[in-house]
């Protein structure tokens, strides 16, 4: 591995230079010739009926374009998964901010005000706002049951472990909604021509999901679709499913108004509509041996998908998938269920359900080991998946993974033992109290089970006339360095300079559909096929007798020239196929879940402020296995990135909901940590290797995002020794579990013949809740 | 109903941008953001949030730093204002741009013109900042993307040019 030139070195990253000195276009950097400016008027209700739209007075309204569900020319729904979401309501509304009405003027300054004077009167219905409601079925808001979608993982017999447990442990976690919070909100150009059909610009991850949904929208022809990604300020999964969404309204705009037409979100509008992270809860019942082994159990994962389909049943299948962790389980029954509230659609978000099933198993790791008067790192220790276990999807664990080093690297880099003995002591004075507290996980890349046979990704590689090489992917840049990470993997199999190669801007008229930019499948999966197509550039080049086997860059780029001279257009496609060691039932949900996963140990450092109950975050350890390193720069940058995102998911990030709508849909009061609030974020790397990736390449983005919230709250209970199940974690919750705590403290003093505190013996199946320290 | 009756009389406002005497015609209450991005096609100014929270609108006006979504138009009159189209020289980037892009300071790129001028506004008043100072200067400015390290890296290294230079 050591003999590559390109590929695991920090180079340039492609796009960088413009992106520090402002030249980058951004789609609202973009003005086309007599452009409109379009916005959209949102339901203010949570469900109803649509009775009367007026459009009040002061507002001139023969300068606007109006469009309804009735301009639609094809089918009214953004097709993805299901086809259940409507474009624009007709005449029922499921979720505030649902769009009913666009509006579009060539003064983006009047548009506020005309979406203010349009006036929507509703019959209400009764809504649901909670899981709980929509699991009692009190209201059917979505098809017969409220229910999105259910799966079942079944390994083992799990009715015959309770007799064998020496102990039986409980355990209900829950996580929040979380915002992705871009910087860039969202925003898209669309413009039409009766001849080439409809073209949209924007801000996005994924170019032909929106072609998928606008030949449906529109009753367009492929070739009449065209999408093009613009520089995408973030998406971290917040720009793979409504810009579907943003692109039908622009295009319908355009469409009927004829112009081309621009819709940017501001901060509230995107913070109120577009998806967020799903809210999950978690119940754990585990059966474990007198030493510490797991038996087995049972782990009921649940998760809020709002009001529509969208992408809820693959965020509940990887969330289900990772939610035993990187234990081994000789038994489990995994329940998982995504139901229906009439809330805006949760979606994508860096880890897409993993985070929210992860945090329940991290924490209950901490409650059994509590339960047996183990330490968090014994527990983990006993459970760890070994090469040659298998998954509780049944999967074989191939590579040569020690999860105990691992453990032992990142206790050492942390100096956890030391720092424990330290705030063991220091913890007695003082207004401050230190804690310790690890995660440790998995995170599977790809596309889950048989996902990426479906999608069938296709990538070229083109020789171009001036003899310089451009990679054709639909495969997106919104920071993670696709560009840069692509050009490396297509420089190396070329034998040419990083310099030699480009990356095509996504646009559906050049490009092949090599997938969405999702899953932490760019590196691993588009990677090797960007390899093989290179590849097949060079073995078209050599059988043609213009290139020897050796060859330097001039020569690679004179034979590339020829060979352009003489057939024209030279390109090199590859399409994927499935490994035939990778085999997946999708009815009994079993077999090989992901082609590879990436192992980490994070470990963090808090301190609890007594006087103000905020917690701060002094140290965190970031180690993990994602295969080789590529870009070892991009690399750091993602685990930093994604750590600070996961801390924000724990300690900052709290979405108000009212009535399904968001409350706070503003900066000032939706709080993600800023430069002053983070630790140094200490990144360390394992490289095993994977034989699937592109030189051995695992998926890197979500990872990160998996372990800081159990990691943080597993060191909150360690400072103050009171357990808290749910994030976000803010001082206000903090305070509140501190008075309970010394209320109950205070209950069991007066009564003297309470209960010890773990009053918990033997396979006597008592299910322990916790109430009683 | 026209926009000009809403927001009153345009009128003319000169100022330096980047070295250059311009003047516009626009509303007094306009928003800095908006001439600079839609009259003067300086559009590495970003709006992030609207509000003066995240900093993406950064520039320099008169030698400090304001969110110039913030800023009345008619309050620029007569300024010097920098953005980061002022920063580079010509095709050689300023040694902050520099850093940014060997340390990985941007990934996304939509905060980095201000986070850029951020740090520039920071190194002024501080050639030679620690980490702390570095983290506290910045903290206006929101990334979503990085986690801070590299910029705070970015920002260092540039400080350790500088002084080397």
């Amino acid at each position: 591995m050591s003999s590559e030139r390109i590929v695991g070195k920090s180079v340039a990253r492609k796009e960088g230079r413009d992106k520090v000195t402002g030249r980058s276009q951004y789609v609202d950097d973009m003005v086309l010739p007599d452009m409109l400016f379009g916005a959209t008027v949102r339901s203010q209700i949570p469900r109803g009926r649509i009775r009367k739209i007026t459009f009040g007075p002061g507002v001139d309204w023969d300068e606007f374009v109006i469009v309804s569900a009735k301009d639609i020319p094809g089918k009214n729904c953004i097709s993805l998964i299901g086809d259940d979401q409507p474009c624009l309501a007709g005449q029922l509304v499921n979720h505030p901010e649902e769009p009913i009405l666009l509006l579009a003027h060539p003064d983006r300054h009047l548009l506020p005000k005309a979406v203010e004077a349009v006036a929507i009167e509703y019959d209400p219905l009764p809504a649901i706002f909670t899981m709980e409601d929509s699991e009692r079925r009190s209201e059917i808001i979505w098809g017969e049951d409220n229910i999105f979608k259910t799966y079942l993982i079944e390994k083992g017999d799990v009715k015959s472990i309770w007799e064998k447990a020496h102990y039986i442990v409980e355990g209900e976690y829950a996580t929040g909604a979380q915002e992705q919070l871009y910087i860039e909100n969202n925003g898209m150009i669309a413009a039409f021509d009766a001849e080439q059909g409809i073209t949209v610009w924007g801000s996005l991850q994924c170019p032909y999901y929106i072609h998928k949904a606008l030949m449906a929208l529109c009753e367009l022809p492929a070739e009449k679709v065209r999408v093009v990604q613009m520089e995408t300020g973030g998406a971290f999964g917040g720009k793979e499913e409504y810009p579907s969404m943003i692109a039908a309204h622009a295009a319908l705009l355009a469409m009927k108004s004829g112009k081309p037409v621009k819709i940017i979100y501001d901060r509230m509008e995107d913070m109120a509509a577009t998806t967020k992270r799903h809210p999950s809860r978690t119940r754990h019942r585990t059966a474990v041996t007198k030493d510490g082994k797991i038996l087995g159990g049972e782990i009921d994962f649940t998760i809020d998908g709002g009001a529509y389909l969208t992408l809820s049943p693959v965020v509940l299948s990887r969330g289900a998938i990772h939610a035993g962790g990187l234990y081994y389980w000789p038994s489990v029954r995994i329940r998982a269920k995504a139901v229906a509230t009439n809330a805006p659609p949760h979606g994508a978000f860096r880890g897409f359900g993993a985070p929210q099933s992860l945090f329940a198993m991290e924490r209950h790791m901490d409650r059994i080991a509590r339960e047996l008067g183990l330490s968090p790192v014994e527990i983990r220790r006993r459970n760890f998946l070994q090469p040659g276990q298998t998954t509780t999807t049944e999967q074989v664990v191939r590579e040569p993974i020690n999860l105990e080093k691992l453990l032992d690297r990142a206790l050492e880099a942390s100096d956890y033992y030391a720092k424990k003995d330290r705030f063991a002591k220091e913890n007695r004075l003082g207004s401050t109290r230190k804690g310790m507290g690890i995660a440790a996980f998995l995170h599977g890349a790809g596309f889950t089970g048989s996902g990426e046979r479906y999608l069938s990704s296709v990538v070229g590689v083109e020789g171009c006339a001036d003899g310089d090489v451009r990679v054709l992917v639909s495969s997106t840049e919104f920071g993670q360095g696709t560009k840069t990470v692509l050009s490396q993997i297509a420089a190396e199999a070329l034998g040419l300079p990083y310099e030699n190669v480009s990356v095509a801007q996504p646009d559906t008229l050049e490009v092949p559909n090599s997938g969405p930019t999702v899953a932490s499948r760019t590196a691993m999966v588009v990677g090797k096929l960007v390899q093989s197509a290179a590849l097949g550039i060079k073995q078209t080049l050599i059988s043609a007798k213009l290139l020897g086997d050796t060859y330097t860059a001039e020569e690679f780029r004179a034979a590339c020239r020829q060979h352009v001279a003489v057939h024209g257009q030279f390109r090199s496609w590859s399409r994927y196929e499935a490994p035939s060691d990778i085999v997946w039932d999708d009815q009994k949900y079993r077999g090989e879940a992901y082609a590879a996963f990436a192992w980490a140990v994070y470990v963090a450092e808090v301190a609890v402020d007594l006087a103000t109950y905020s917690v701060s975050v002094d140290d965190f350890v970031a180690l993990q296995e994602v295969g080789k390193v590529l870009h070892p720069a991009l690399a750091t940058g993602q685990i930093v990135g994604g750590v600070a995102q996961g801390i924000g998911f724990s300690l900052y990030e709290k979405v108000v909901w009212q009535n399904g709508r968001m409350q706070n849909s503003q900066m000032t009061n939706y709080i993600m940590p800023t430069s002053s609030d983070l630790p140094p974020i200490r990144v360390f790397f394992e490289e095993l290797g994977n034989v699937y990736g592109a030189y051995g390449a695992k998926g890197i983005g979500e990872l990160p995002m998996d372990g800081p919230a159990p990691a943080i709250v597993n060191a909150v209970e360690d400072a103050l020794g009171v357990r808290f199940d749910s994030v976000p974690l803010l001082p206000e919750d903090i305070m509140d579990g501190l008075d309970t705590d010394r209320l109950n403290k205070d209950k069991l003093d007066k009564d003297k013949d309470g209960f010890a505190a773990s009053s918990l013996h033997g396979a006597s199946g008592v299910g322990s809740r916790g109430e009683i320290r | 109903m026209t926009s000009a009756r809403e927001r009153g009389a345009q009128v003319e406002i000169s100022f330096v941008v980047n070295g250059e005497p311009r003047a516009v015609r626009a509303y007094p209450m306009e928003r800095l953001l908006d001439v600079l991005r839609h009259q003067l096609q300086l559009t590495g100014a970003k709006e992030g949030c609207g509000e003066g929270e995240c900093g993406s609108c950064s520039v320099l006006m008169d030698g400090i730093l304001v969110n110039s979504c913030l800023v009345p138009v008619l309050q620029a009159e007569g300024s010097n204002l920098v953005t980061i189209e002022g920063l580079a020289a010509g095709e050689t980037l300023h040694v902050l741009q520099e850093a940014f892009l060997e340390c990985g300071g941007a990934q996304c790129g939509i905060c980095t013109p201000g986070m850029i001028l951020a740090a520039f506004y920071l190194s002024n008043g501080k050639p030679e900042p620690t980490v702390t100072e570095i983290r506290e200067g910045l903290s206006g400015n929101l990334c979503r993307c990085t986690g801070y390290s590299q910029i705070v890296e970015a920002v260092a290294e540039a400080a350790r040019r500088r002084s080397a230079a």
